[in-house]
C-alpha cells in the first residue's frame, strides 16, 4: 500500500517538475542565504574564541595597569616574589601579524598553543631564535622566522616566548598585561601595596571583540533571517498550491482505502525528503555565498573592532547540520496549514478543486485582524522600544504585519481602480486582477518585504555614508598626523614642526572606567581646530571654554547613551570631579570617549607621553614638509599619514562595512524576482479556464499575454507605493532603536528619492522580466487548449 | 448473504437545520446479485452507497458485510475494507492525473495487496484500454476514463462492487458500451453489484430494483 500510494504522490511532481523546481529551489535559496550568514558568524566566532583562547580572555583575571601603558618587567618580578602566581603577557604587531609573547612555564594550560601538558618542545620554544605557533597562512607573512604549523591558532596571531616577543617587537623590558593564574596562595600582600599602578580586570565570560561585534553579527543574522522569510514564502506558497492541486488525489486516495493517518505521514515523509535535498543544495550554496562575503566581513571586522578573522572558510558540521535542520524547520512551517487542512479534510466534500481565491477570501478577515494587530504592536513598540530585543521585535511586527496586510491593501486599491475603468476590457482587466491577486500575493509579498528592506537598509547606510563624511571632515581637521616612537622623536619633531606649522595638536589618551563603561579618555591642546569643528548633540554654556579650563568633561554619544550621562551630571575620572559640559556626536566608535583639559590630563595621567600629533598647515605644504621631517628631522615618512589618506582609508573601510549588506541586499530581492517569476508560471498553468472565455468572445492571444505582462507589472509598481513607507519606517526603526541599541549613537535619517526611483525601476524590471515568459506561453496556448475548457466532457 | 443492510438512519445538519437523508432502510444482496438504486435526486440514493462502501458512518442501524458490521469499524478498518472488500466506481471517474493509464488501473490492486497480472491484463483488453496503458488520463475521452475507473475498480477482485451513476457522464451509446463490460465482468468477478442510477433503462438490467423516497424503500 505503501509503495503504490507513494508513486501516486510523487508522481504529481513528476507531473508537474515546474512546482517541483520551485519548491526546491525556494527552499534552497533560503536555505542558502540564511546559512551563508551562520558560516559567516561561525567562522569569525570561531576566530575571536582562538584569540582569545590565546590571550586567555574571559578564563583569568589580569592585572594591567591604570592608564593604559605598558608596565616594567620588574613590576612582574616584584609580584612573583610577593607571592603572586602570576603570568607575563606581551604583545604587538609585526607585518601585520599580532605577536604574542607568553611565557610557557607560568602560563596556565589552554592559553596559546605552548601549554607544557601538550608535549610541546618547551625547550626549543625558549631557546635560540625562538619558534613561533601559527596558521600556515600567518607563517607565511613572516617567511624569515621559524614557525610551528598549528592549525586552531588564531588567525593572524602568532604566539612565541615572551622574550622572543620583546625582541621581535622591540619592546625589551615591557609587559603588557599579567594573567592572574586560578588558586592564589593565602596570605599574600594586596595588589595595591605592591604596584599600586595596576588594576585587576575580572574574567569577563567572554572576548571583549565577541562582545563588541555581536552586534554586527546580529544584524547579518537578522538579515539572513529576512532572506530566509522570503525564501519560505516560495516554499509556502509552492506547497500551498501543490497541496490544493493534490486535494482531489487525496481524496481519490481515502476513498480508494489509505488511511488518513498513512496520507499525512507519507506527505510529511516526502515534504522532509524535499527539504533535505533542497537543504543539501542550499548548505551548498550557502558555502559559496559565505566564502565570497567573508574577505568582505573579515576586512571590515578588522576595519571597525580591529578583530582579526580568518578570510577562509571552514566545513563545520555545527554549521551544516544547523542548515539542514533549519531547512527541515522552514518546509514544516512552511507546509504546516497545507497539511492541517488536509487532515481535516472530509472524505465527501465536493471533489472539485476549490480555487484559491475562494480560499483565500475565507482566511482574508482572520489575515486581516493579524496584521491590523501587528501593525498597532509595531505603532506602539515605535514609541516604547527600547534595546536590540525591542528594536528587532519592532522590525518584526512591522514587517510581517505590512507583508499579511499586503493583499488587503492591494485588493483595495485595485476595487478602486476597477471603478475608474470605463471600456469593457478595462473592466474585465481589473476584476481579473483581482481575481489573480490571492495566487500572487506570497509572491507579492516577497517583493514587498525584499523592497522594504532594500529601501531601509540603503537608507540607513546612505544616512550613516553622509554622517560618516561629515564627521570624518570635522574630526580629522588637521592636515597630517605624525607618529613618534620615543621622546627623542618628540622633541625632533618639535623644533621642526614649530616654527613651520600653524599649531601643533597632541593627540594623547588614557583608557579608565566611567560610569561603568570603558572609555578613552583624551587630553587635547585647546585650539580653534576643536572648537570650530566638532558638533555637539548637547551642549552647556562655553563648553570648550569650562573644558579647557579643566572644570568639565565632554562626553561621547555612545557613553552618554550607555550610562544615562546628560549635561549636569558629574562624573569622575581618575577620582577627580567632571561634570559633563558637552555630548558629542561620536560615528562608527564601538566604545565610551570623553574629552578633559590638556593640563588636567596631564596632571592625572602623568605617565602618559603623546605619541601622536596633528599638525595645522597650508595643505599644500605638507608634501614638502614630510620629506623635509624625514630629511632633517629623521622622523620617517612612514610616520606620517596625511588627512586625505585617513580619509581614504576611514571611507575604504566604511564602504567595505556595508557591501556585505549590498550583497545581501541585491540577493534577497532577486530570490523575490524569482518567487514572483515561479508563482506566474505556476499561475499560467491554471490560467487557461479562466481566459478561455475572454477568447471565446473575441480576445486576441495576443492581446491576453499583453495583459498578463501589464498585471503583473501593475502589480509590482502597487507594491513598490506600498513598499516606500514601509520601507522608510523600516529605515527610522533601524537608525533610531537597532542602531542605537547596537552601537549607542543615533544617526539622522536623510531621504534619497532617486535611489527609491531607481529601486522602483529595477522592481518593475524584475516584474516584468519575470511575467515575460508566462504571458508568452499564454498568448502561445493552443486553440485546442482553449476549447477544451468548454468540452463536456472536461 | 454478502450484505444485509437494517434500518438504517442518516442526518445532516444544513443551514436550514438538520436533514433526514435516511429514515430506515432495509436492503439485502447476495454475492453475484446485482441491485439498482433509483429515486428522485434528494432521495437518499448516494448517501446510502457512501454508508456501504465506508466513506461515511450512520447514525443508527447495522450495516453488515460478510458478517461483519461495518457501522462499528474505525476509520483504518474502513479504509481497509474499501481497499480489498469493496469497489466504489464513482460518476467523477476520480482517476489519479499525474499516473499513467497502467498504473491507474493497476492501482488499487496494488493498495489492496492483490495484485494479479493476469486478471489486470483481461480487464484492459476487455474495456479497449490496451493501446492507452502509457498515456494519462486527460488525454482521454470521457467513456475511455470511466473504463479505466471501472478496471481499476474490479482489479483487486472485490466481493461488492458500488457504483455510483457510472454512466451519468457520458453519451447513450458509450454508456450501453460500459455497462455492458461491467455486467459481464462483475458477473465474471462473481461479485455483487450495487448501482445508483437515474436510468430506468440501466435499472431493468439488474436482477433486482429499490426505489427509493425521502429517505424510505418506496
Amino acid at each position: 500500500m505503501t509503495k503504490a500510494t507513494l508513486q501516486a504522490l510523487l508522481s504529481h511532481w513528476w507531473r508537474n517538475p515546474l512546482q517541483l523546481f520551485t519548491l526546491l529551489a525556494g527552499l534552497a535559496l533560503a536555505t542558502a542565504l540564511w546559512s551563508g550568514v551562520q558560516a559567516v558568524n561561525a567562522e569569525a566566532r570561531a576566530s575571536y574564541d582562538a584569540a582569545a583562547a590565546t590571550l586567555g580572555e574571559g578564563q583569568y583575571d589580569r592585572l594591567v595597569r591604570r592608564d593604559g601603558q605598558p608596565m616594567a618587567q620588574d613590576t612582574y618580578i616584584t609580584l612573583r616574589r610577593a607571592g603572586w602566581l602570576v603570568s607575563p603577557v606581551v604583545q604587538g604587531r609585526l607585518n601585520g601579524v599580532r605577536i604574542v609573547g607568553v611565557e610557557p612555564l607560568t602560563a596556565p594550560g589552554g592559553i596559546g598553543p605552548v601549554a607544557p601538558q601538550e608535549g610541546a618542545d618547551v625547550a626549543r620554544f625558549l631557546s635560540g631564535e625562538g619558534q613561533l605557533f601559527g596558521s600556515s597562512e600567518t607563517a607565511s607573512r613572516l617567511p624569515e622566522l621559524a614557525f610551528v604549523i598549528t592549525p586552531e591558532a588564531a588567525p593572524g596571531t602568532a604566539v612565541t616566548d615572551i622574550g622572543v616577543a620583546q625582541r621581535l617587537l622591540d619592546r625589551q623590558g615591557q609587559i603588557d598585561t599579567l594573567i592572574v593564574l586560578p588558586g592564589q596562595p593565602m596570605g599574600q600582600p594586596p595588589l595595591a601595596d605592591i604596584a599600586p599602578d595596576l588594576a585587576r580586570q575580572p574574567a569577563q565570560g567572554g572576548s571583549d571583540i565577541a562582545r563588541l561585534t555581536d552586534s554586527f553579527h546580529l544584524n547579518l543574522t537578522a538579515f539572513g533571517l529576512l532572506s530566509f522569510a522570503v525564501g519560505i514564502f516560495i516554499v509556502n506558497g509552492a506547497i500551498g498550491l501543490a497541496f490544493e492541486q493534490r486535494r482531489p488525489v487525496v481524496r481519490t486516495l481515502r476513498a480508494l482505502g489509505v488511511p488518513l493517518r498513512s496520507l499525512v505521514v507519507l506527505m510529511v515523509a516526502e515534504l522532509m525528503f524535499f527539504a533535505l535535498m533542497a537543504g543539501g543544495v542550499g548548505v551548498a550554496l550557502g558555502y559559496v555565498i559565505a566564502a565570497l562575503l567573508l574577505p568582505d566581513v573579515a576586512a571590515t571586522l578588522q576595519g571597525l573592532y580591529g578583530a582579526d578573522v580568518s578570510g577562509t572558510l571552514q566545513l563545520r558540521p555545527v554549521w551544516w547540520l544547523s542548515a539542514l535542520a533549519i531547512a527541515l524547520g522552514g518546509t514544516a512551517i512552511a507546509a504546516s496549514g497545507a497539511l492541517y487542512q488536509l487532515a481535516q479534510m472530509p472524505l465527501l466534500a465536493a471533489a472539485q478543486p476549490r480555487a484559491l481565491a475562494m480560499a483565500a477570501g475565507r482566511r482574508a478577515r482572520f489575515q486581516g485582524i493579524v496584521a491590523f494587530a501587528l501593525l498597532c504592536v509595531a505603532g506602539i513598540l515605535m514609541i516604547t522600544a527600547k534595546g536590540l530585543i525591542g528594536g528587532f521585535a519592532l522590525l518584526a511586527t512591522l514587517l510581517i504585519g505590512a507583508a499579511l496586510a499586503l493583499p488587503l491593501v492591494l485588493d483595495r486599491l485595485l476595487a478602486g481602480l476597477s471603478r475608474l475603468a470605463r471600456s469593457v476590457t478595462a473592466q474585465w482587466f481589473w476584476a481579473d486582477t483581482r481575481q489573480q491577486l490571492p495566487g500572487l500575493s506570497l509572491a507579492l509579498m516577497a517583493l514587498l518585504l525584499a523592497m522594504a528592506a532594500n529601501i531601509g537598509v540603503s537608507t540607513m547606510v546612505s544616512s550613516f555614508r553622509l554622517t560618516f563624511t561629515d564627521f570624518l571632515d570635522q574630526r580629522l581637521a588637521s592636515e597630517l598626523y605624525v607618529q613618534v616612537e620615543d621622546t627623542t622623536q618628540l622633541a625632533a619633531l618639535v623644533d621642526f614642526a614649530s616654527p613651520r606649522t600653524d599649531a601643533i595638536l597632541p593627540i594623547q589618551s588614557a583608557e579608565v572606567t566611567i560610569a561603568g563603561q570603558t572609555t578613552q579618555v583624551f587630553g587635547p591642546r585647546d585650539h580653534a581646530t576643536y572648537r570650530d569643528n566638532w558638533v555637539f548633540l548637547e551642549t552647556a554654556a562655553a563648553a570648550w571654554d569650562t573644558t579647557f579650563a579643566d572644570e568639565t568633561i565632554l562626553i561621547n554619544e555612545q557613553l552618554a547613551r550607555r550610562s544615562g550621562l546628560s549635561i549636569g551630571d558629574v562624573v569622575q575620572v581618575q577620582g577627580r570631579d567632571f561634570p559633563i559640559a558637552g555630548v558629542y556626536g561620536d560615528y562608527g566608535n564601538p566604545i565610551g570617549q570623553a574629552v578633559i583639559g590638556e593640563d588636567i590630563f596631564a596632571r592625572l595621567f602623568p605617565d602618559v607621553i603623546p605619541q601622536r600629533f596633528g599638525l595645522r598647515m597650508d595643505p599644500a605644504a605638507v608634501p614638502g614638509f614630510v620629506e623635509e621631517l624625514e630629511n632633517r628631522a629623521g622622523i620617517p615618512a612612514t610616520q606620517s599619514v596625511d588627512q586625505a589618506r585617513i580619509k581614504a582609508i576611514s571611507l575604504a573601510i566604511f564602504e567595505r562595512t556595508f557591501t556585505v549588506t549590498t550583497a545581501l541586499n541585491v540577493l534577497t530581492l532577486a530570490v523575490a524576482g524569482f518567487a514572483i517569476l515561479m508563482s506566474l508560471l505556476t499561475l499560467a498553468t491554471m490560467r487557461v479556464p479562466q481566459l478561455a472565455p475572454a477568447w471565446a468572445m473575441g480576445m486576441t492571444r495576443r492581446q491576453i499575454g499583453r495583459l498578463e505582462l501589464m498585471r503583473a507589472m501593475m502589480l509590482a509598481i502597487l507594491t513598490a507605493i506600498v513598499a516606500l513607507p514601509l520601507g522608510l519606517a523600516l529605515a527610522w526603526a533601524l537608525l533610531a532603536v537597532v542602531n542605537v541599541a547596537a552601537f549607542g549613537w543615533k544617526l539622522p535619517m536623510y531621504l534619497f528619492p532617486l535611489d527609491y526611483a531607481r529601486l522602483g525601476l529595477f522592481a518593475l524590471l524584475a516584474a516584468a522580466l519575470a511575467a515575460l515568459w508566462p504571458a508568452r506561453r499564454l498568448a502561445r496556448t493552443p486553440p485546442a487548449d482553449l476549447l477544451k475548457v468548454f468540452s463536456n466532457e472536461r | 448473504m454478502l450484505l444485509r443492510v437494517t434500518d438504517i438512519h442518516k442526518t445532516y445538519q444544513t443551514a436550514d437545520g438538520p436533514f433526514a437523508v435516511l429514515r430506515g432502510i432495509d436492503l439485502t444482496l447476495d454475492a453475484g446479485e446485482t441491485l439498482a438504486l433509483t429515486g428522485e435526486s434528494g432521495s437518499g440514493k448516494s448517501t446510502l452507497l457512501h454508508l456501504i462502501g465506508g466513506l461515511d458512518t450512520p447514525d443508527a442501524g447495522q450495516i453488515v458485510l460478510q458478517d461483519q458490521d461495518i457501522a462499528t469499524l474505525d476509520d483504518t478498518a474502513r479504509a481497509a475494507l474499501r481497499r480489498g472488500t469493496v469497489g466504489v466506481v464513482f460518476q467523477q471517474f476520480n482517476l489519479i492525473p499525474s499516473l499513467r493509464i497502467a498504473d491507474n488501473i493497476a492501482f488499487q490492486a496494488r493498495l489492496a495487496g492483490q495484485h494479479d497480472a493476469a486478471w489486470i491484463k483481461t480487464l484492459t483488453d476487455r474495456m479497449g484500454l490496451s493501446a492507452q496503458l502509457s498515456k494519462y488520463p486527460e488525454q482521454l475521452s470521457g467513456g475511455q476514463q470511466q473504463r479505466v475507473a471501472i478496471a481499476r475498480t474490479l482489479a483487486p477482485k472485490p466481493q461488492l462492487v458500488l457504483a455510483d451513476e457510472p454512466t451519468g457522464n457520458l453519451d447513450e451509446a458509450t454508456a450501453a458500451t460500459v455497462m455492458d463490460l461491467m455486467l459481464e465482468l462483475v458477473s465474471e468477478a462473481g461479485a455483487g453489484l450495487l448501482m445508483v442510477t437515474h436510468s430506468q433503462a440501466l435499472a431493468s438490467r439488474m436482477s433486482r430494483r429499490l426505489h427509493l423516497k425521502a429517505g424510505r424503500v418506496a
